[in-house]
């Protein structure tokens, strides 16, 4: 018999007497009883097939680099253009904030301010909320406003979309191809580095830092 | 009834922010002991308020789709772009492939999520015991791509950026990308505002 669940022990019908050491499926409302998880094994729900909990590959140590690198990378897409147009010998280049100003500009301020929040101030907070997190964390702290910041990443989750633009900016590149000669800047390979980061951080289950942290004594 | 115990049964809150048991107090406003954060046995009013950002969402939609989202002037000569306009155009002159791309993004994935939280809201409210596993899975779906229709405004934001050639040939954004903007952020606000639990909540229900 395998164990239920994969990486989770089933729950008797009583009411537990203590509620350390449970797991609640949040797409189904399962109760579960946790089991540490060896290297590669991932919890899911028996009921509905949820992700539950992976093992924790990452540690502080890996991630607080992994933040650095992130922070680096997103300067230089920021600050770099993106691509060059060039017709009859004339240039013309875009950075992130160049695009954004231009739709102000252009009377679509609500797409400005969309891809300033979802391009620039969402993921910089995500970033910098991650970096003090995983600063006090590699000491098994907790810092001044953990619990904010953890509830503000909780709610950032989907709003940070610089994967899409990544992608955008390969559509637009065909797109613009047609008729102009396109040379890629510095910026595009930035973000190229940029979504693999992103990818890595997508697999991090933030909740770890509760477990591995504790309020700091004063 | 079934092996699998859910908390509602056993007395217990999951906190949704850092994923903490806790005992239901049967208190309104209970706080998480561990992050501070309310908890809930359920998002609040989650059915309505889905249904009201899918029905904000399915408003943009339309001028969205109707309307051109792009304007090209090269030497005087004006063309329009719709959404799927643009796709026919990325087919026919540029790469088919990302044309299947564009196509996914921008009119796939918002008819998916019309269609996918349209059917969640109805079976949820008539507490259908039908393919529970499979709704919250299609649930899952829909939470995971809903994003990435963001494609089309930033590809629309960048050409714009980008072409700038004055006479020669310029590139400006039209209405239809601001209500296409805003229909994916309103469908991302109804994926959210929907409680997948409430799949499995077919026997008392009480909300």
């Amino acid at each position: 018999m395998t164990s239920p669940g994969h990486g989770t022990t089933r729950m008797g019908a009583n009411t537990p007497s203590t509620t350390a050491g449970l797991l609640i499926c949040e797409h189904c409302d399962t109760v579960y009883r946790r089991r540490p998880l060896s290297r590669g094994e991932v919890a899911c729900c028996e009921r509905c097939h949820n992700i539950l909990e992976r093992h924790a590959r990452l540690g502080p140590d890996h991630l607080l680099a992994l933040t650095f690198t992130a922070m680096v990378v997103f300067v230089q897409a920021n600050i770099w253009p993106i691509v060059t147009l060039e017709l009859n010998g004339r240039p013309s280049s875009a950075t992130l904030w160049g695009t954004i100003v231009t739709m102000w500009q252009q009377h679509a301020e609500v797409v400005a301010v969309l891809a300033a929040l979802t391009l620039f101030f969402f993921p910089m907070a995500k970033m910098l909320l991650f970096g003090w997190v995983f600063w006090f964390a590699r000491r098994g702290e907790r810092g001044p406003g953990f619990r904010s910041a953890m509830i503000v990443l909780h709610y950032l989750g989907p709003w940070t979309m610089s994967e899409v633009f990544v992608l955008g900016a390969m559509v637009a590149i065909v797109k613009a191809r047609v008729y102009f000669q396109v040379v890629p800047d510095p910026g595009i390979f930035a973000y190229g580095a940029l979504m693999l980061l992103i990818t890595v951080f997508g697999t991090v289950d933030l909740r770890q830092l509760w477990d591995v942290t504790r309020e700091r004594s004063r | 009834m079934s092996a699998l115990p859910r908390a509602e049964e056993l007395g217990l809150i999951g906190c949704h922010v850092c994923g903490l048991v806790c005992r239901d107090g049967h208190v309104h406003d209970q706080a998480c002991p561990r992050c501070g954060a309310r908890l809930h046995r359920r998002k609040s009013a989650s059915a309505s308020r889905t249904w009201a950002w899918l029905i904000t969402a399915f408003i943009f939609y339309l001028p969205a789709n109707l309307l051109p989202i792009m304007r090209t002037v090269s030497l005087g000569d004006v063309d329009d772009n719709t959404i799927l306009s643009g796709v026919v155009e990325l087919w026919v002159k540029g790469s088919p492939d990302l044309a299947v791309i564009v196509f996914t993004a921008s009119i796939v994935v918002p008819m998916l999520k019309f269609l996918v939280l349209g059917t969640l809201l109805v079976s949820v409210q008539r507490r259908s015991m039908w393919a529970q596993r499979q709704r919250t899975m299609l649930y899952r779906l829909v939470e995971f791509i809903g994003y990435w229709s963001m494609l089309d405004v930033f590809v629309v934001a960048l050409l714009t950026a980008l072409v700038r050639f004055n006479v020669l040939s310029q590139v400006e954004p039209l209405p239809g990308v601001v209500y296409f903007g805003l229909t994916v952020v309103a469908t991302m606000f109804a994926s959210m505002s929907f409680d997948p639990r409430l799949i499995w909540d077919n026997r008392d229900n009480d909300d």
